[in-house]
C-alpha cells in the first residue's frame, strides 16, 4: 500500500493538494502515481503567473517509458513551479509529498478545495483500483 | 503480382462467416454516382522491357542541359562512392527501422549523422532528419511556440528574403494551429533584412523570427545584429542555413554577440550528396540546444552501454514521439528521410571539413565569375550590393521568360525567374553556379545570353 498522508487532499487522477497557512496551495503527484510511472527523468512545471483551470494539463512528468500530463486539481493562478526539479526530477520519486512538489498556486476567487477527496476516500479509490 | 495474401478460399470463408455473398456487396453503401467505373485514359500495361525503353526515351527528352538554377536545390559533384554505399542492402531503406535496436548499424550511422550536423551547425543536438527543408521550417516554428514559454502570441516574423516555398509550407502546415506568419520587407538596395524593418514590432509579443543565411537571393544577412535584436526582446531565433555554406560562414550556434546563438537551426540537406532529381526526394535537418531537446520533433539516436558494458546505440527521448505521446507528440509528421540522410552522412565522411570548404569556396568563386560575365552583357546588371554566397540576382532591361526560353533552346537552364514571386524587382533572374561549372561553361552561358539579347533587341 502506498503512502497517503492524512493531512492532504487528493484527486482521482492522483494529484495531491496541500493548503498552506496563507491559503495558497501546493500541488504534486501521489506516492502511488510515482510508483506507477517509475523513475522520472524529466519534469516540466508551469511558469509563475500562468492561469490554470480545474482539470487543465499543467505539468508533464516523463519516465523512461512514458510522458504523462498532470492535471490541475484547482482553478487559480500558478505562483511558482518547483525550480529544483529541472536538475533533480527524481525528487518526485523519492519524496513525492515533500521536495517533489510540482507547483504552488493561488486559488481563483470563489474557487475551493472542498470538492477534492479526503485521504480516506483516496485510499478507498486505490483499493478499488486493485492496489 | 497480387499484393493481397488471401487466397480465394480465404476470401470465401470470411464472406460466409459474415453472411455476405461478395466483396462487392461490402461497398453497397457507396452511392453509384460516387463510384469510379473504369480508369479512363490509362493505357494498357507494359512489360518491364517496354516500360524501360519508354522511360529512357522520355529521360533523353530532357537532354543534358547546363544548369544555373539554384533557388533552394543545388547541383554539386557527388562522389560515386556515396550512392554505391548508400544503396547497399544493409542501408537501403527510407525509414528508421521500427524494431530499432535490432539495427545497430543503422542507428550508429544516424548517430554519426547527428554528430556531424550538430558540429556543422554549431548546435548541441540534432535529430535524425526531417522530411525536407520547407517542412523543417514549419516544424521549427511549431517548436519555437512550445519552447519559448514566455511568449503567448504565436507570432512568427518571416522576412520576405526567406525562400517563398518555405514560407508557404510553414503557413500551410502551422497556420491551422494558430501560428501567424508575418512578413518583414527586405532592403531594396542590399536584398537583406534591415534592422529598421523590425522597428515596427518593437514592444510587441513575438514568438520567433526566421533568419535564412544565405537568404533566398543568395545574400548574406547580418545574422549577428538580427540575432542580438531578437534575443534582447525574448524572441526565438530560427536559423535556416545552407549546409555547404557552413564550411565558410559562422554556424548558427555562434550567431550574435551573446552567449547563445540561434535557438533552432534547420535547412535543406539536399546539397550534401543528394541529386537534383527534378525536385526530390530531399531531406530536412534540425538541430538545437540541449535545453530545448524535449521540444524537438523527430527521432533521436543516443549512445549507451549494454549490461556487459559494451557500446550500443538506441532511440532516445522517445517520450516526445507520437507512438508514446499520441496527439500531444512534438510532431506527427516526423518522417525521417533515412536513405537521403545515409547518403549525406557518407558524403560528409568522404568530403571531410576540408572537402566541404573547398566545395563552398569553389562555388562562391564560380558565382563571382558568373555574375561578372553576365553583367558584362549589355542590358544586364546586378540587383543588390553586398556579399553573396553561390547565388545572386541579376536584372534585365526586358522580360526574363523569353530570354530563358531562348537559352533553353541552346541547352542552358539560365536561372530562376523571380518576376512572379517578387514583381517589385522588375525583370529579375536568380542565378547560381557551383563547383560543377567551369569557366568554359560560364563563357558559353554569357555568349548565349549576348546572342539572345541581341536577337531580342533586333526583334
Amino acid at each position: 500500500m502506498s503512502n497517503v498522508p492524512s493531512d492532504l487532499q487528493y484527486t482521482k487522477t492522483h494529484e495531491w493538494v496541500r493548503t498552506l497557512p496563507d491559503g495558497t496551495v501546493e500541488i504534486g503527484i501521489t506516492d502511488h502515481a510515482q510508483q506507477e510511472l517509475g523513475d522520472l527523468v524529466f519534469v516540466e512545471v508551469p511558469e509563475g503567473g500562468r492561469a490554470v483551470k480545474l482539470g487543465e494539463a499543467c505539468a508533464v512528468v516523463e519516465s523512461v517509458k512514458a510522458a504523462s500530463d498532470v492535471y490541475s486539481p484547482i482553478e487559480g493562478e500558478v505562483t511558482q513551479g518547483n525550480p529544483a526539479l529541472a536538475a533533480e526530477p527524481e525528487a518526485v520519486n523519492t519524496d513525492p509529498y515533500g521536495k517533489g512538489w510540482l507547483m504552488r498556486a493561488r486559488l481563483a476567487k470563489g474557487a475551493a478545495t472542498a470538492q477534492l477527496m479526503s485521504a480516506d476516500d483516496y485510499r478507498k479509490l486505490l483499493q478499488t483500483e486493485g492496489h | 503480382m497480387a499484393f493481397i495474401p488471401h487466397t480465394p478460399a480465404d476470401v470465401e470463408a470470411m464472406l460466409a462467416a459474415i453472411g455476405v455473398s461478395s466483396v462487392e456487396q461490402l461497398f453497397d453503401e457507396i452511392p453509384a454516382a460516387l463510384r469510379v467505373k473504369s480508369l479512363d485514359g490509362v493505357p494498357p500495361a507494359l512489360s518491364e522491357m517496354q516500360i524501360g525503353r519508354l522511360m529512357s526515351e522520355r529521360a533523353s527528352c530532357d537532354g543534358r542541359p547546363l544548369c544555373f538554377i539554384g533557388a533552394g536545390a543545388y547541383e554539386h559533384h557527388i562522389p560515386a562512392a556515396v550512392w554505391a554505399i548508400t544503396t547497399r542492402g544493409e542501408f537501403y531503406s527510407a525509414y528508421t527501422p521500427y524494431q530499432a535496436e535490432a539495427s545497430q548499424g543503422t542507428l550508429q550511422l544516424i548517430y554519426e549523422y547527428q554528430t556531424m550536423m550538430a558540429s556543422l551547425t554549431g548546435m548541441e543536438v540534432s535529430n535524425a532528419s526531417l522530411y525536407d527543408g520547407a517542412s523543417a521550417v514549419a516544424e521549427a516554428s511549431l517548436m519555437s511556440v512550445r519552447s519559448n514559454r514566455k511568449s503567448k502570441s504565436l507570432r512568427i516574423l518571416v522576412p520576405r528574403s526567406v525562400n517563398p516555398q518555405y514560407r508557404r509550407v510553414a503557413a500551410a502546415t502551422a497556420g491551422n494551429q494558430g501560428l501567424r506568419f508575418e512578413d518583414v520587407p527586405y532592403s531594396a538596395e542590399s536584398g537583406i533584412t534591415a534592422l529598421e524593418a523590425l522597428r515596427k514590432f518593437e514592444g510587441e509579443d513575438i514568438t520567433a523570427i526566421v533568419i535564412q543565411q544565405p537568404n533566398f537571393f543568395g545574400r548574406l544577412e547580418d545574422v549577428d545584429t538580427l540575432t542580438d535584436w531578437a534575443h534582447a526582446r525574448g524572441i526565438f531565433v530560427i536559423a535556416v542555413v545552407n549546409p555547404t555554406s557552413l564550411a565558410l560562414l559562422k554556424p548558427p550556434g555562434e550567431w550574435g554577440t551573446g552567449a547563445k546563438g540561434a535557438d533552432i537551426a534547420v535547412g535543406e540537406g539536399q546539397p550534401l550528396g543528394v541529386p537534383l532529381s527534378s525536385g526530390g526526394p530531399y531531406f530536412g535537418f534540425m538541430s538545437t540546444r540541449m535545453e530545448y531537446v524535449r521540444q524537438m520533433p523527430g527521432r533521436i539516436v543516443g549512445r549507451t552501454v549494454d549490461l556487459a558494458g559494451r557500446e550500443g546505440f538506441t532511440l532516445t527521448l522517445q517520450a516526445r514521439e507520437q507512438h508514446i505521446r499520441r496527439a500531444k507528440a512534438t510532431s506527427n509528421i516526423c518522417t525521417n528521410q533515412g536513405l537521403l540522410m545515409t547518403a549525406a552522412t557518407i558524403y560528409m565522411s568522404l568530403m571531410g571539413p576540408v572537402g566541404l570548404e573547398r566545395t563552398a569556396t569553389a562555388s562562391h568563386a564560380r558565382t563571382r565569375d558568373l555574375i561578372a560575365g553576365l553583367t558584362s552583357v549589355k542590358g544586364v546588371r546586378g540587383a543588390f550590393s553586398g556579399p553573396f554566397f553561390h547565388e545572386s540576382v541579376v536584372l534585365f532591361d526586358r522580360p526574363v521568360a523569353p530570354i530563358l526560353s531562348s537559352l533553353a533552346s541552346r541547352g542552358i537552364l539560365g536561372g530562376f525567374d523571380l518576376s512572379e514571386l517578387y514583381p517589385e524587382l522588375g525583370h529579375a533572374l536568380l542565378v547560381c553556379a557551383t563547383e560543377t561549372k567551369t569557366q568554359s561553361d560560364i563563357d558559353r552561358y554569357v555568349a548565349a545570353l549576348s546572342e539572345a539579347a541581341t536577337a531580342a533587341r533586333a526583334a
